[in-house]
């Protein structure tokens, strides 16, 4: 037997754990998909965006940076959970300038897909419609700041896998932005193979000259939501 | 037994969610069976006659004419459904948000490249409905039911909300049948 | 004052060994040179310092005292908390306006004077209180305000800013050579533990007798727990600390008081800054840190100096530094780091990231400080009235700390009161003390409401007046603003909304989008506009950002709404109204048509009546 293995439940659901894993982790491997945004495989969590809250022992927690412990009794998939996640997805929604209909990145975008996964069919709360800035400078990429949902994938994304620091956050609290380490992107060495580009769940950092070369219907979330790819069944079929 | 009554208007829209609606194919002619059509750009009936069972909006509020008529909808139906992105979220018209209105109306009526307009001033004339400061879904402005989301939303999707509705149910859609784009 | 680019920027990095965990010093040091950080003078840091300048960027941005742009040769930051609005900082702002013939958050055309507001500088005791750079002018009137700053620009750059603004100097330390301040104490009540007659020197003499262990069993036996609020037990903490690894461990004071409302430490620094690090010596030896830090938040920059002179006389007789008191093996220091505005800082592990010279982002937990913190060695963090509580049961015994307060709260806490009573000040009484007698002690006894603990508290009405201030009833970290008839609720709510958004990191989204709400829905509300439904929205929203967010901020930046709605749900009903043929009465239509109405110059045809 596994010494670091250690069992937990979620959902009532017996799971077997590696210590070291955060709860997140642990979920993963077992086939439990818990609703994630600002997380990426191969980073650090940052434990941002919320999305991935979960109850542990009754605590709020989030499962990206939460370390498992042995006997934890986790709530995830619970019709509390599910709202407080609308109520993030709706935030992230509102605080933007989302415009759907014509984004590049419409259909693989993981903040839609949360959206579609939640069922939300409009947003409980009024838009803020900010100024938001957009950034086209650089010949291969660009940055349309009304998408960005400041998760801060691409800033550590570029650090910690491109071994770039292309990306950084300037302002605070409402007036939080990406900024980049430059005047403009054209000024930094960003390039259009970087996995901080890759990084972005939204449509905020695009490659050019490549959108919408995947045909409505063919796209990652047109059929199947997001977390499916975790899960053992899809639910909502 | 009358038939249950619908009503269809476009805000600010570009009336594609009505090409949506006609894009139904030959089920228009189950629909026809099931409903009638009270004010609607279908018929061009201009104002609403009476109560109405449902009712379809396209498009966003971006003046007070688009008010008027949104409240007049309002008043009328007994279920009043968003239909599409510009009334749920603004669309397209709501980039004009990020711009100050001031900057629009003189694009609109004095610098514009196209723009002819000798009294070199703002129009003041009442015909021309007066712009809100901001481009806003619908469900700001009234109390909305339910909600359709998509640019526009597909000819099964709006087929499949209408049919549960007049089934009496919810519009509880499949996956596959929400989409924002 | 403005020296050249490259002679402001590269001493002041060489000065602090162009290490980047002192960026923020770097940039109050390059900005006190320059007046401001401009771009250049972010790629200059950045190249002195080999880091990327987009992180020097998101540094001066974070901090409200470090500006980008160029300022004013003085800028004037006047307080807008709620004890100051309350006692007339408007009309002080509109005299300061009209004065200097500009708007807040903009700079005089002879880059004299920069105008902006500032949350809460300490002062609400002599509000309305404003700070010109660093010199405190508190109790202001529009007129001495006007006349101030006429008198500043009658004697142009030459004159001396303290000598204009400081007439008189406040009591006690205020008046020392290195403080000059206009400040008062206003201490009220001196209690048994901090503002006691005592003996320098005798709690930590007590301590290096004894061993480490036996210094935390005796302060766990005090039943000694944080006054910053939270009230977690301080001998726990030091265990922690104390038994994680690492070579080195440090211990971090925080005297970043920001709570509106809080001004205790002000008084603590300014008059018992001795006991203070005595009690900073004791943690030390206690956990086995070698360096001390006290984390001293920009407001109180005028105590720098005096402070560190207090310091620099406690190396000189050997109770600071290389064994200390002659205890061979005990070597600790302290160094001062200066907060530059950000209250989200007061926040244990944004404290930390802020004294690593970063954005002060709160970090996440687990690894918790005591494990891993600044400089990813184990630390502890503890408040300014705690750590002087330390010396005292040293001195005194635990049983005699223990004796004071209630069973699970032991000892005296002080009490900062401000708002609608007749004496405002610090007030140092026994746990427990129930909130009736502390209003009989200020002089606020027709109080309809008191916040207690601060925005992050709870707004409370009379049925409450019953109820003791302690960690088990009542907790506070010590602010207590009382509100008197006439005053509403809901206002009260907003402005401290007001607050919250503008102290949020905008690390995570609850905290950082949902404050933005509650308050907009809050303010549809106050402006008549609100519906019943609108409260079961507030509780909702309110309990999504609770449960939601990151750090302590956003888990109780709610509160002003939740215990509005919950203690003075009257006041909001008052207020809604049923919507009308299902339009939503929030939407506020001549509002939204005003501005057409005036590019056309014409009337709705539809909402005019």
């Amino acid at each position: 037997m596994n010494t670091d293995a250690i069992t937990l439940t979620i959902d009532g659901k017996k799971i077997e754990a590696r210590r070291g894993d955060t709860i997140l982790e642990a979920a993963d491997r077992a086939g439990v998909y818990v609703p994630r945004l600002c997380w990426m495989k191969d980073l650090l969590p940052a434990g941002g965006c919320r999305v991935c809250t979960v109850r542990v022992n009754g605590r709020p927690q989030a499962a990206c940076t939460q370390p498992v412990a042995p006997g934890m009794v986790i709530e995830n998939d619970t019709e509390e959970l599910r709202e407080l996640r609308r109520d993030l997805i709706d935030m992230l929604f509102v605080e933007g300038n989302h415009f759907c209909m014509f984004c590049e990145k419409s259909g693989n975008c993981e903040l839609q897909a949360l959206a579609y996964r939640f069922g939300i069919t409009a947003p409980k709360y009024p838009y803020l419609f900010p100024q938001r800035g957009v950034d086209a400078s650089h010949p291969d990429v660009m940055i349309d700041g009304n998408r960005c949902v400041l998760c801060g994938r691409c800033v550590r994304a570029s650090r910690a896998l491109d071994g770039k620091h292309v990306f950084g956050f300037t302002g605070r609290g409402p007036g939080k932005r990406l900024a980049v380490n430059g005047p403009n992107l054209a000024a930094t060495d960003v390039a259009a193979p970087d996995r901080a580009v890759a990084a972005c769940p939204t449509g905020t950092l695009l490659v050019k000259r490549v959108g919408y070369k995947v045909p409505v219907g063919r796209r990652l979330y047109d059929h199947s939501p997001i977390g499916s790819e975790i899960e053992p069944q899809t639910p909502g079929k | 037994m009358a038939k249950p009554k619908v009503a269809t208007t476009s805000l600010c829209g570009c009336f594609g969610c009505h090409m949506s609606l006609l894009d139904i194919d030959d089920r228009i002619l189950q629909l026809v069976e099931l409903v009638d059509f009270d004010r609607s750009p279908i018929n061009d009936i201009k104002e609403i006659e009476g109560q109405v069972d449902i009712g379809l909006i396209e498009g966003g509020c971006c003046n007070e004419e688009n008010l008027k008529v949104l409240h007049e909808f309002r008043r009328h139906c007994k279920i009043l459904i968003s239909v599409g992105d510009c009334a749920i979220n603004g669309g397209i018209p709501a980039l004009r948000n990020m711009v100050p209105l001031e900057e629009c109306y003189r694009e609109a009526y004095l610098n514009g490249p196209t723009v002819v307009n000798p009294a070199g001033k703002v129009p003041d004339d009442p015909e021309i409905p007066l712009l809100l400061d901001k481009v806003y879904p619908c469900h700001e402005a009234v109390k909305i039911d339910y909600h359709l989301p998509g640019c526009p939303p597909s000819a099964d999707t709006l087929w499949a909300a209408l049919v549960a509705l007049l089934n009496g149910k919810a519009p509880e859609l499949p996956y596959e049948l929400v989409k924002y784009d | 004052m403005s020296a050249s680019l490259q002679d402001a920027v590269a001493p002041v990095c060489e000065s602090f060994g162009r290490d980047r965990t002192r960026l923020l010093d770097i940039l109050l040091a390059v900005q006190q040179r320059l007046g401001g950080i401009d771009d250049r003078a972010i790629d200059a840091v950045a190249a002195e310092l080999a880091i990327p300048r987009v992180d020097v960027a998101g540094v001066v941005s974070f901090y409200s005292f470090l500006a980008p742009g160029p300022r004013g040769r003085t800028v004037i930051r006047l307080c807008n908390d709620l004890p100051d609005l309350m006692m007339g900082a408007e009309k002080v702002a509109a005299g300061l306006e009209e004065e200097l013939g500009i708007r807040f958050g903009e700079t005089t055309p002879d880059g004299r004077f920069t105008l902006e507001w500032a949350s809460c500088i300490g002062m609400s005791d002599q509000a309305p209180a404003a700070l010109f750079d660093d010199v405190v002018v508190p109790s202001l009137t529009p007129g001495t305000a006007r006349r101030l700053v006429a008198e500043l620009r009658r004697q142009g750059d030459a004159g001396d800013l303290r000598r204009v603004l400081v007439r008189e100097y406040g009591d006690g330390a205020n008046a020392h050579d290195l403080v000059r301040a206009s400040v008062k104490n206003n201490l009220r009540r001196a209690g048994e533990v901090i503002f006691a007659p005592m003996e320098a020197g005798a709690g930590l003499g007590k301590a290096l007798a004894m061993s480490p262990a036996e210094v935390i069993r005796e302060v766990k036996t005090a039943r000694l727990r944080g006054r910053g609020g939270a009230g977690f037990p301080t001998g726990m903490k030091w265990e922690f600390v104390r038994a994680a690894d690492g070579p080195q461990r440090y211990l971090i004071c925080n005297a970043d008081e920001g709570e509106p409302g809080t001004f205790k430490d002000r008084v603590i620094l300014t008059e018992r800054p001795d006991l203070l690090f005595e009690g900073m010596t004791i943690a030390g030896y206690a956990i086995g840190a070698a360096h001390g830090i006290l984390y001293l938040r920009g407001e109180y920059a005028y105590l720098r100096d005096y402070l560190e002179h207090v310091l620099a006389a406690r190396r000189e007789k050997g109770l600071l530094g290389k064994a200390v008191c002659g205890k061979a093996g005990f070597s600790f220091d302290i160094r001062i780091q200066m907060g530059a505005g950000a209250y989200v800082c007061g926040e244990e592990t944004a404290l930390i990231s802020s004294c690593e010279g970063l954005r002060g982002d709160p970090k996440n937990r687990p690894p918790f400080p005591a494990q891993r913190g600044y400089l990813g060695h184990p630390t502890s963090v503890n408040n300014v009235e705690t750590l002087c509580c330390v010396p005292r049961i040293l001195q005194m015994g635990s049983g005699w700390f223990a004796s004071m307060g209630s069973r699970r709260s032991t000892g005296t806490k002080l009490l900062s009161i401000s708002g609608d009573c007749t004496r405002r000040g610090v007030f140092e009484l026994p746990l427990g003390t129930t909130l009736r007698e502390v209003l009989a002690q200020c002089g606020g006894e027709d109080a309809v409401a008191v916040q207690v603990g601060g925005p992050s508290g709870k707004l409370v009405g009379p049925d409450a007046f019953d109820r003791e201030i302690c960690f088990d009833d009542l907790a506070t970290g010590g602010a207590l603003v009382v509100f008197g008839p006439g005053r509403d609720p809901l206002w009260v709510a907003s402005q401290y909304m007001a607050f919250f958004i503008h102290e949020s990191c905008g690390y995570c989204t609850p905290c950082r989008v949902g404050n933005v709400l509650l308050k907009e829905r809050i303010d549809r509300i106050l402006a008549g506009n609100g519906e019943p439904d609108d409260l079961d929205y507030l509780a909702r929203l309110g309990a999504s950002v609770k449960t939601a967010s990151r750090c302590g901020l956003g888990q109780t930046s709610p509160n002003p709404v939740l215990s509005t709605l919950e203690n003075f749900r009257p006041a909001y009903e008052a207020r809604l109204k049923p919507p009308v043929d299902g339009r939503q009465p929030g939407f506020d239509i001549a509002a939204k048509l005003a501005e057409s109405q005036r590019l056309t110059g014409r009337k709705s045809v539809h909402f005019d009546a």
